[in-house]
């Protein structure tokens, strides 16, 4: 007993102090993307080129990119060669709609609060079901997380619960292979109205890294009204702890 | 006894072998000789088909480890649309010939366990080994294992699961609280990995396999690059040798200082369990300060490593180290010192032995209950040539030897991390890949923090993958699970799970 509490001294007291302050992230972590259009030549096409999942575009005249396709790898940032394109270590990612993913003027939105009514059923109290649909267990390990005593989600008045029927909303990890369909369904059917659903992770969103493969639906988009989307490959803990409160007018 | 002009022999990891000098056997002497060297302690690391470009046969691959000898045996041979079933006499053989049945719908004829391992349509159209015809099947869909009996019930659990874990369905066959069986019926993560291999390497390709199983990112995305690099005939410098080595220990210490924790909370033992849990991040933290990603994304790039890791970041990542070292050392002897704690694993969830090694256990499940099995140890590669020297065994094969096993690995992979920190060698991060190798098979093999990563590439004539075989440590454990679970309480399956904590992704790729 005694041993207990004297490691538990030395441990220390290690919940973060977010959101009062923000989190400390590694130097080289991938965050937003920042992008310099004035150094962008519109005929460039090396970035482009370089993302295999077309995550990269050019609309509105101006360089964007899909942060639900987008792995966050370094690949685009180190390609390009007028030093236009680099990533951020800015965590906050998450969108309430598909296209507020795309970085542009109007798009790259953050989230915004459940209208309402919702807010006043889920604002204080938040139980989700999670359901890995093909996850590859980066997403879920990022999101068990989230109850550690870092972060402490509990805090916020958010648990993950065991049974569908215990929660208020789904969320949702993986590209949803065509084996967990079926399962995915039936735990959305399962969860009591009004319910809500995250997809968290480039898989759940855009099929991430298995994007067209005839084995997966290239997200959930497809089959479930989702209301909140957090981009990553996984995403960080602090991005889906920010979409999470940001979706619940927290932030 | 078999002459040397009847296989072919890779003595080196990564390695590679010209198909042409790789000798096509009939298939009764493939099947004798798999036998005889198994029988000798050869153990089957990988066991695949790929289609022959004319006619309706396939090719069957065996590589088969000595790992006494340090080299690996691979025997070859063509099989029409059924072949009878070595199992019976080889039970580690058991997957193997139920994933190329489902694969390419030939049938393993004799085969006691016949029942599909993924739920997917066959790649071949028009060929179903079940002759499940056109629909495509079902997940978990297939003939259980049943005791019955009065007193007997069923008990199925998933594929969705309580937790925050990936899917899979269990079916337990109780006597009261007693598991008389535990049959596991996976597939509802498969993605297609293999498929989408084919033809490459392809731009997307790595990003696949940093996601084969996203625990395991270093540890597959080295054997994909170890693969590649031993088709161009290059191999890395030094120095990002060193790195990709540093990697896959973060990864092993992360995971392992997790499951700990976890194991930790499955029996109530709390203050253990919220120490490693935050530990853990600290772990997965140091990796994203090599390459900015907490899982290794980005950072093991065929060549070499996309980041440095320089003098000053070595420093600081030690300094680091030393501090968490002490705080995990603390967190875990904690656990490993309250006997109560200790009396809830210890003859729980016991594999023996003898059906580990029947059943071609890898990994620390493997060393748990008394088998030396450590690539680093019998197949150095990269950064352990020379300095891994350490290879931890057990032998009461409970939980509390999976879990000790992770005890002392934990301290030894910090000793050899930090001794790593501090004499990287010189060498620049990335070599360009020249192209690959035409007409040849390349083999890599990882310890990954689980246990052997076995990676297998076929070339075809313009150096394209034929064929691109991975199987996860846990392809081979998920049976030792369930012979763990024999005779076990029902409700001491959270804490058997998690002594294992496989890979449900990997297994279904």
């Amino acid at each position: 007993m005694l041993s207990i509490i004297r490691e538990r001294i030395r441990q220390g007291h290690r919940t973060g102090k977010y959101p009062q302050e923000a989190p400390t992230l590694p130097a080289r972590f991938r965050g937003r993307p920042i992008i310099d259009q004035e150094k962008c030549p519109p005929d460039c096409q090396d970035c482009l080129a370089r993302c295999p999942f077309a995550a990269l575009a050019r609309r509105d005249n101006a360089l964007q990119i899909d942060l639900g396709r987008c792995l966050f790898c370094p690949e685009c940032a180190t390609a390009c060669p007028h030093g236009a394109l680099s990533f951020s270590t800015d965590h906050r990612l998450a969108a309430s709609q598909r296209q507020w993913l795309w970085t542009g003027e109007k798009e790259g939105q953050l989230a915004t609060a459940l209208h309402a009514k919702m807010l006043r059923l889920f604002g204080r109290s938040l139980k989700l079901r999670q359901v890995s649909a093909g996850g590859c267990n980066a997403c879920e390990a990022d999101i068990n997380v989230l109850g550690t005593l870092v972060f402490d989600l509990g805090r916020f008045g958010i648990q993950f619960v065991a049974s569908p029927r215990h929660a208020d909303g789904l969320l949702v990890t993986g590209p949803v292979t065509e084996n967990m369909r079926s399962a995915l369904l039936d735990t959305y059917a399962a969860v009591p109205e009004p319910k809500i659903v995250i997809a968290s992770g480039a898989c759940a969103i855009s099929g991430g890294p298995f994007a067209n493969s005839p084995e997966v639906h290239n997200g959930i988009g497809d089959l479930l009204p989702v209301d909140l989307y957090i981009p990553g490959c996984p995403p960080h803990p602090y991005t889906v702890l920010d979409g999470l409160l940001r979706m619940l007018g927290r932030l | 006894m078999m002459t040397p002009q009847e296989f072919g022999k890779i003595a080196k990891n990564p390695g590679s072998i010209a198909l042409t000098t790789l000798p096509v056997l009939a298939y009764s002497r493939f099947g004798e000789l798999c036998l005889e060297l198994c029988k000798e302690g050869g153990r089957i690391a990988a066991y695949f088909a790929r289609p022959l470009p004319q006619g309706d046969d396939l090719e069957l691959f065996a590589i088969i480890a000595r790992c006494w000898e340090g080299e690996l045996l691979i025997l070859r041979c063509t099989i029409g649309r059924s072949f009878p079933s070595l199992t019976p006499l080889c039970p580690q053989l058991h997957l193997f010939e139920r994933e190329i049945a489902e694969t390419y719908g030939v049938v393993p004829t004799g085969h006691p366990w016949f029942k599909p391992v993924r739920f997917h349509r066959p790649w071949r159209a028009g060929s179903d080994a079940w002759n499940r015809g056109e629909e495509r099947p079902l997940p978990g869909e297939m003939d259980y294992y049943r005791v019955e009996g009065e007193e007997v019930h069923e008990v199925a659990v998933g594929p969705v699961h309580a937790g925050v874990i990936e899917p899979g369905h269990f079916r337990f066959q109780c006597h009261g609280e007693n598991v008389m069986h535990l049959e596991i019926s996976l597939g509802y993560q498969h993605r297609g990995v293999e498929q989408l291999l084919l033809g490459g390497p392809h731009p997307t390709s790595i990003y696949q396999l940093e996601t084969v199983a996203g625990d395991t990112t270093a540890g597959h995305t080295s054997a994909y690059c170890m693969v590649l690099e031993t088709l161009a005939g290059i191999a890395p410098s030094p120095r990002a040798e060193a790195i990709r080595a540093i990697a896959l220990e973060l990864e092993r210490l992360a995971n392992h200082v997790g499951d700990i924790g976890a194991l930790a909370g499955d029996v109530g033992f709390l203050p253990t369990a919220s120490f490693c849990g935050r530990l853990r991040g600290d772990y997965l933290n140091l990796t994203a300060e090599i390459c900015g990603s907490r899982f290794g994304r980005g950072l093991m790039r065929p060549g070499g490593v996309g980041f440095a890791l320089d003098d000053d970041l070595a420093a600081r990542m030690l300094n680091r180290l030393h501090i968490i070292e002490t705080e995990t050392r603390g967190a875990i002897e904690l656990f490993f010192d309250a006997p109560s704690a200790l009396s809830r694993m210890e003859r729980i969830g016991t594999l023996s032995i003898d059906d580990a090694e029947a059943l071609g256990i890898v990994g620390l499940a493997a060393r748990a209950c008394g088998l030396t099995r450590d690539v680093r140890l019998h197949y150095p590669y990269g950064g352990y040539i020379e300095t891994y020297d350490h290879c931890v065994i057990e032998d009461s094969g409970d939980v509390f030897a999976r879990a000790n096993i992770r005890r002392r690995e934990i301290y030894k992979s910090l000793h050899w991390l930090k001794q790593s920190l501090r004499d990287l060698p010189r060498g620049e991060l990335r070599r360009e890949l020249p192209p690959l190798a035409a007409d040849t098979l390349a083999v890599a093999m990882v310890e990954g923090w689980r246990g052997e990563l076995v990676q297998v590439g076929i070339t075809d004539a313009a150096g394209k993958f034929d064929r691109y075989k991975i199987i996860d440590p846990s392809f081979h454990n998920w049976s030792g699970l369930a012979m763990a679970l024999r005779d076990q309480q029902i409700s001491d399956f959270p804490l058997c799970n998690k002594s294992f904590n496989l890979s449900y992704c990997g297994f279904d790729l």
